[in-house]
């Protein structure tokens, strides 16, 4: 067995065992009151679901669009080791460059104003 | 058969515990000096100067009753704290102080792709409560963690450039005659600016955000459970802190006496622990859309100039590291 899946299995473990400890060790007195979920006191006004935010949603579409950007850059440490070191800043910076103009345009139209 | 129960069971524990307690014994001498900052003392009355009190608030949590909201997705409700304090315990194995209980050879590659895993952690537990706090809570603080994450990954992808390789061990071979925080300060300040917000700290807490929120993503949580969230918080904030101290204020390895590097490097952790209070007892908490706007429009382009130029000078000047 791998070091690292040993070391993830004592992780999951030490979690679990502390969640099992504080549902078996204290008095549970379930009541109505207590299982109900809070709002300052009243009863919930309306469901829970909230209906779906599109600011949120463009939060995770640009983090997911500069996020994969980051991966694509990722193997820059060894890329700029070859020999022809220039074609490797040439296409380092054309994906930056792209990415900064898709920025700018975002920017412009609105879509980091309340990107909230 | 003795060195397989070493490697693989007493090392991990003996990682792991210490974080735990990590909390115990760190979080009496945090209240104090938030409380002197407050200009009033913090707890004082539990043990000599107070400092049994984080134990004493262990106890209690572990010995008050769970609550499982008879509305709550009840699975995704008991895994969240659970996936929290997984992901966080994980996080230390690769990290060098300064042999690492688990060497892997992309250790800082493993750290970004596990700590973005916490966001599940943070989701799961807002949709799962059921209640509008929580999942408003938990939605403000994926959107948070989501967008310093593309900050914090190119900035140390700009780091990583000038130290030749994702080993969190060429860090220490780097950083023996500068620490790196000389030549790349802005991307040192930016990226604890980044941890803060990462760890949800004040003043990004705005998912804990007692006033408004009444404790945001975990409202539904008492007891144990909360205990989890909270340890897994802490264990976060501390390895922030040493994986920034590793990265720019690094300490070198001198080979008879590792024990020197260790000390060394956890005490600038504790450092900058202490640094992450002043910053909680001295500014007031940001507003969401000023939060978004620091990211996107003020860190984000500048990191994005910050890879080009650092890509472009070691080339230029033919200051590219040794390649492993």
């Amino acid at each position: 067995m791998n070091l690292i899946i040993a070391f993830m299995l004592m992780t999951t473990l030490i979690p679990m065992a502390l969640m099992l400890i504080s549902f078996w060790l204290p008095m549970m007195t379930p009541d109505l009151e207590k299982l109900s979920p809070y709002e300052c006191g009243f009863d919930p006004l309306g469901s829970a679901r909230l209906p779906f935010s599109i600011r949120f949603f463009l939060v995770a579409i640009l983090f997911l669009l500069f996020d994969l950007e980051l991966a694509l850059l990722l193997p820059l440490p060894w890329s700029s080791q070859l020999p022809l070191r220039n074609h490797t800043f040439f296409w380092a910076s054309t994906i930056l460059i792209y990415l900064t103009l898709g920025l700018i345009y975002e920017w412009q139209q609105g879509g980091l104003e309340w990107a909230e | 058969m003795l060195p397989t129960i070493m490697n693989y069971i007493i090392n991990p524990l003996a990682l792991i515990i210490p974080i735990l307690l990590a909390r115990r014994t760190t979080n009496s001498p945090k209240r104090k000096i938030i409380g002197y900052m407050q200009l009033r003392k913090g707890p004082n009355i539990v043990g000599p100067y107070g400092l049994l009190q984080p134990i004493a608030d262990g106890l209690n949590l572990f010995v008050k009753e769970p609550i499982l909201p008879s509305t709550s997705s009840q699975i995704l409700f008991i895994l969240s704290p659970m996936l929290a304090l997984t992901l966080a315990l994980t996080l230390w194995a690769p990290l060098p102080l300064p042999s690492p209980a688990a060497d892997l050879n992309l250790n800082i590659l493993f750290i970004l792709a596990l700590s973005s895993l916490t966001v599940y952690s943070l989701l799961g537990s807002g949709w799962a409560s059921n209640s509008k706090y929580a999942l408003i809570g938990a939605l403000r603080a994926v959107a948070q963690t989501i967008s310093y994450e593309v900050t914090l990954g190119l900035l140390l992808l700009c780091i990583i450039i000038l130290s030749g390789g994702f080993n969190l061990e060429t860090f220490n071979v780097t950083q023996e005659n500068m620490w790196l925080i000389l030549p790349s300060w802005p991307l040192a300040a930016m990226s604890y600016v980044s941890t803060l917000a990462e760890t949800n700290r004040s003043p990004f807490d705005l998912t804990e955000g007692e006033s408004e929120l009444v404790s945001g993503f975990n409202v539904e949580y008492a007891g144990g459970p909360f205990a989890l969230f909270f340890l897994a918080e802490y264990a976060n904030i501390l390895l922030m802190n040493t994986l920034s101290v590793i990265l720019f204020l690094g300490s070198s390895n001198t080979l008879f006496s590792p024990e020197l590097m260790t000390t060394n490097l956890m005490t600038k952790t504790a450092l900058l622990s202490i640094l992450f209070l002043w910053v909680r007892a001295s500014y007031p908490r940001f507003r969401y859309d000023q939060l978004m706007h620091l990211t996107w429009k003020s860190f984000f382009p500048l990191t994005l100039a910050m890879v080009i130029w650092h890509l472009a000078l070691p080339i230029a000047l033919t200051g590219l590291p040794p390649q492993l």
